[in-house]
């Protein structure tokens, strides 16, 4: 089976009519037994005490924020070289999730460091990159609102996105190449997590919540995307007629 | 060659040349990204170019064991910040985060003072990337397996 | 009551850890309806926009 099996629009929306409230029901679960397991069940820390419950919607955000990211410079490259017909549209439904995303890891982070560090916000370098990707985020949306031809957008949009996928890894690795205020890696590091058990799984099925709500999320607006491009076409062969 | 492979080979030529220049950029940029110096940075940036004194820095490594001190006014705290190689005496006067102890990383802005010493006027805490409850801590350090990441800074 | 209590204060740090998790549920709550929403608007609209055409079709016969 090759890619452009679900390359078919209808294939592809018959599919997602069965995906999506399944991810979606899994993610109402995962979260109410997240959230239990990060406000109650978990212990605090020996050293940030209760102020360490605000990892277990931080990190699965950020992680969220560079996900979704991904995804959308991956369908970019789908969308520039195999012209895909569906990749456009997936890259352009997650730039508003993975927005969304970022912006909660920054507030959530904030939230967290004014407690611990004794600051809001510094330009370390973490932080930095982090708000660069909020930034190219909006970009990407605003080049799609600002070029009328949606074909010619879709195609700025992409180059941007490609453009803007170098940031990841600088994210990703910024704590290890400079000195940063922000801390490195807890749990994708080489030595193995360095969160006790009884924090780790809340966070793991925080994160696999969150994952849950961005493929049900996405694929509805996929479909919502799909739907506008048929609603246009319809309209354009109105007029014409 | 395919349209399709050639757009591909555009693509990742793209991608490569706009990577290697985001990387040499960075690196050209190294020391307005990092955060602070660690005190063996500094004496080695001194040593190189003394820098100009009043110039704003930051500095970070632990809060030294036994270094913690108060001033005759009872509000100006000094320590010393060690990177366990080279140590720098910091004094400062304002509120500390609730993190800040013996043994703790910090961040600290200010400037060096004529005396050698740092006068900051903001202090952080740094914290590392070890979460546990405190029970469990308590244990390792009964067992003396305790290994707190003191020289990961 | 009392132990509601000590756990609204999250060891004094409540008033971090809540509004971190309020703004999460929130913003999470509002992207999901407004997609959700989005998404049924426009099959609405696809919907209405087929039949018409289906019925003009009809008549042009």
């Amino acid at each position: 089976m090759s890619m452009h099996y679900f390359a078919n629009p209808t294939r592809f929306t018959r599919l997602a009519g069965r995906i999506q409230p399944w991810a979606g029901g899994l993610s109402a679960v995962l979260l109410a037994v997240g959230l239990y397991l990060a406000l109650v069940a978990a212990p605090a820390d020996y050293q940030q005490g209760d102020t360490v419950r605000i990892m277990f919607v931080h990190v699965p955000s950020a992680w969220m924020a560079m996900f979704c990211y991904s995804f959308l410079a991956v369908a970019s490259a789908v969308a520039l070289i195999w012209k895909h017909p569906l990749a456009d549209l997936a890259a352009k439904a997650s730039a508003p999730i993975g927005a969304g995303f970022t912006f909660l890891a920054l507030v959530t982070g904030s939230l967290w460091g004014k407690p611990m560090w004794g600051t809001w916000w510094v330009w370390d370098a973490r932080l930095t990159s982090v708000l660069i990707l909020l930034f190219l985020y909006l970009g990407y949306m605003a080049l799609w609102q600002a070029i009328e031809d949606s074909q010619k957008a879709a195609k700025a949009a992409a180059v941007l996105a490609l453009v803007g996928a170098v940031n990841v890894p600088i994210i990703k690795f910024s704590v290890d190449w400079w000195n940063t205020l922000h801390q490195p890696a807890s749990v994708l590091r080489m030595d193995g997590p360095a969160i006790h058990p009884s924090m780790l799984w809340p966070l793991l099925i925080m994160a696999l919540a969150f994952q849950a709500y961005f493929v049900a999320l996405l694929l509805a607006r996929i479909r919502m995307e799909l739907n506008l491009r048929r609603i246009r076409a319809l309209r354009l062969a109105e007029r014409a007629s | 060659m395919t349209r399709k492979r050639r757009r591909l080979y555009i693509v990742g030529g793209f991608m490569l040349i706009f990577a290697s220049a985001a990387a040499l950029v960075l690196m050209a940029f190294e020391e307005n990204i990092v955060f602070f110096y660690s005190p063996t940075d500094l004496a080695q940036q001194m040593a190189k170019q003394p820098m100009p004194p009043n110039r704003r820095l930051r500095i970070g490594g632990l809060v030294e064991e036994g270094s913690l001190g108060r001033e005759k006014d009872g509000v100006t705290i000094t320590f010393r910040v060690t990177d366990t190689v080279e140590v720098i005496p910091v004094r400062f006067r304002g509120l500390l985060p609730d993190l800040f102890r013996e043994g703790q990383g910090i961040v600290a802005e200010g400037s060096m003072a004529a005396d050698g010493i740092f006068v900051a006027s903001e202090v952080l805490a740094k914290h590392d990337e070890t979460y546990m409850p405190k029970e469990v801590a308590d244990a390792l350090k009964e067992a003396g397996q305790w290994q707190g990441k003191v020289n990961e800074q | 009551m009392e132990s509601f209590m000590q756990f609204a204060e999250m060891g004094g740090y409540g008033g971090y850890v809540w509004p971190a998790f309020g703004i999460v549920l929130a913003v999470m709550l509002f992207m999901w309806i407004a997609g959700m929403r989005g998404w049924r608007k426009s099959e609405q609209v696809l919907a209405s926009l087929r039949s018409s055409r289906r019925q003009r079709e009809d008549i042009s016969e």
